[in-house]
């Protein structure tokens, strides 16, 4: 912006405190929770608010990684988010086109449908789900998780899918149908391929939420075996609440998926979320 | 003549199946699988759910199952832990939104200038808003434990505690932990969507603006903000819903308590289906929930048709 060209020196700096106070704020509860994952037992209460401690280890994450159920949890909690990222993406890819591409009855209905989803209290379903899930035998199961994260996140991934669809003009599948595509045909091998940045910030955005939900699977999970991270974790702080090295430790572990993803995908997911916005 | 007839029919009924299939059922073979997904695992438990606010059951008593008209309801109107939630809601939201908005436009101004290595500190501004909510609330909770934590030290050192003791047990200040972990977990959100807003102001309004020799404030309070108030309006209100119902932060931190202090109406549903394993109970404040969700949602509707120019 022009503003910029002409800046007074204490501008400047108060810009610059800005910047290093955002940061510091963001990444501050992070570097702390990675500290006292490296800082040996005996020292935590010695070393107070020491910013680095004395000595660094790895003991706490070995413990959590070969001496726990951490692995486990680990496990299941990366199938029930890919499992859910997969089918929400292919269910959402399916409704966005729909809504980018055509008119038909009803679809204000369905927009209309998405959009209250988003607004009620998730929460008032807890109960009818846990009765239905134990009424089908699938209480402690992975499938449930991913049936129900997949419902919840269906209409978020739909809106995200149908404005990187908008982005891609019409002609294109329309001169593929003249040449003899069906229209499926045409989405699959025309339309899908230049949407793959947007099937990826879809995927990874919902693959972050279904890795962070935590009182369903409360709810619908209580075995040890089928436990998720949340779950696992949840537990253990609740068993161990002094076991602070490895707690964190263990915190640290749930924090590598979600910014792997995120990493990834941020720069798509801002470009989504702005391209949307503009045009909303 | 008879086969012709025949043969033109037939070639009308293709065409028109061709069309048939192209407007009437193809949308649907796309838009299907998410319109039955969502009926089924949020709209048939949801009609359940407002059924289960008139009956009493509860898991600890699975045979006394049985319909009780508005006893629930009745119940709720008398339950002091009720209004204390609900006061407890509007303390939460409120506080949560105030930080959490003045921070993420702070942001999106700053995002919205050039310096150097920009991508790579949006990149890391905004990974709160990637952390696990679980795991931001137990970050949180642990960073205003005073024996690991820095932060009561910091607080007693400036004179804001007494002396460094853990704010979650205190009731009179435990609301603000969980608020803290909510504002740096959706400062990103509203930074983004601001943002988002920011860059759709066409940039030749400043350049006129500023051949006029406008200052820099007059720029931001004649141009920006007006831009930005629809966007503002919408993003807030959806906002505040979000936050009321959001409980993942406050279960973890403080379980509603103490003395439930923290309890809001969506921990309150939660501790009632999940710990006391009441479902009808737990059904009758969640409908109340949804009833006020829905009458705030009403009154913005009405005040955006009132009070904004679109």
């Amino acid at each position: 912006m022009s503003a910029i060209r002409q800046t007074h020196p204490l501008l400047k700096a108060a810009k610059a405190a800005a910047l290093f106070f955002y940061l510091a704020f963001a990444l501050f509860p992070l570097y702390w929770l990675l500290k006292i994952s490296v800082t040996p037992d005996r020292l935590i209460y010695a070393e107070g608010t020491a910013l680095w401690p004395e000595t660094a280890t790895l003991d706490n994450f070995r413990r959590i990684l070969f001496q726990s159920d951490f692995l486990s949890y680990f496990a299941n909690s990366v199938t029930v988010s890919l499992g859910t990222a997969a089918a929400t993406t292919l269910i959402a890819a399916g409704a966005g086109y729909a809504f980018s591409r055509f008119d038909f009855g009803g679809k204000k209905i369905v927009i209309a449908l998405m959009l209250v989803t988003q607004m009620f209290p998730l929460l008032m379903i807890i109960a009818p789900i846990y009765k239905i899930v134990a009424a089908v035998g699938l209480l402690n199961s992975l499938t449930s998780l991913i049936i129900t994260y997949t419902a919840f996140n269906v209409p978020f991934a739909t809106f995200l899918m149908q404005s990187f669809f908008d982005g891609i003009p019409k002609d294109l599948e329309e001169a593929a149908m003249m040449d003899g595509c069906t229209r499926f045909q045409a989405l699959r091998k025309v339309i899908l391929p230049l949407t793959l940045p947007g099937l990826g910030a879809t995927l990874g955005f919902v693959f972050t939420a279904a890795w962070s939900e935590l009182l369903f699977a409360l709810m619908l999970i209580s075995k040890n075996e089928a436990m998720t991270f949340p779950v696992g974790l949840l537990t253990f702080v609740s068993k161990f609440s002094v076991d602070w090295g490895q707690m964190m430790a263990a915190g640290v572990l749930a924090l590598i998926p979600s910014c792997l993803f995120f990493i990834f995908i941020q720069r798509y997911l801002v470009q989504g979320l702005t391209s949307g916005a503009v045009k909303g | 003549m008879t086969t012709t007839h025949a043969k033109v029919t037939s070639g009308e009924t293709r065409a028109w199946r061709s069309a048939y299939w192209r407007w009437l059922v193809e949308p649907y073979f796309y838009v299907g699988p998410a319109v039955l997904t969502i009926v089924l695992v949020m709209l048939v438990p949801l009609t359940i759910g407002i059924s289960y606010s008139f009956q009493s059951i509860s898991l600890l008593k699975p045979f006394a199952t049985s319909w009780v008209g508005f006893e629930n309801y009745a119940a709720l109107w008398s339950d002091a832990k009720f209004w204390r939630a609900l006061m407890n809601t509007l303390r939460w939201t409120l506080g949560s939104l105030v930080f959490q908005f003045s921070l993420g436009l702070g942001l999106a101004l700053l995002l919205n200038t050039t310096f150097p290595m920009k991508r790579l500190y949006q990149a890391l501004v905004f990974l709160p808003w990637a952390v696990p909510t679980f795991l931001s609330a137990l970050t949180w909770a642990w960073l205003f434990n005073p024996v690991i934590g820095p932060l009561p030290h910091w607080m007693a050192a400036v004179g804001l505690l007494s002396e460094p003791y853990n704010i979650l047990g205190d009731p009179k200040l435990a609301m603000w932990g969980p608020i803290a972990a909510n504002v740096w977990f959706g400062v990103p959100f509203f930074a983004i969507t601001l943002m988002a807003a920011l860059q759709s102001i066409p940039s030749e309004l400043y350049e006129a603006a500023e051949i006029d020799g406008a200052s820099a404030w007059q720029r931001f309070t004649k141009i920006t903000l007006p831009f930005l108030a629809p966007m503002i309006a919408i993003t807030v209100m959806l906002r505040t819903i979000w936050i009321a119902n959001f409980a993942d932060l406050i279960f973890v931190m403080t379980g509603g308590g103490p003395a439930a202090s923290t309890e809001i109406l969506s921990t309150y549903v939660f501790n009632t289906a999940f710990r006391k394993l009441d479902f009808g109970y737990a059904s009758a404040i969640a409908v109340a929930l949804l009833f006020m969700l829905l009458a705030y949602a009403v009154f913005l509707l009405w005040a955006r048709r009132r009070f904004v120019k679109l």
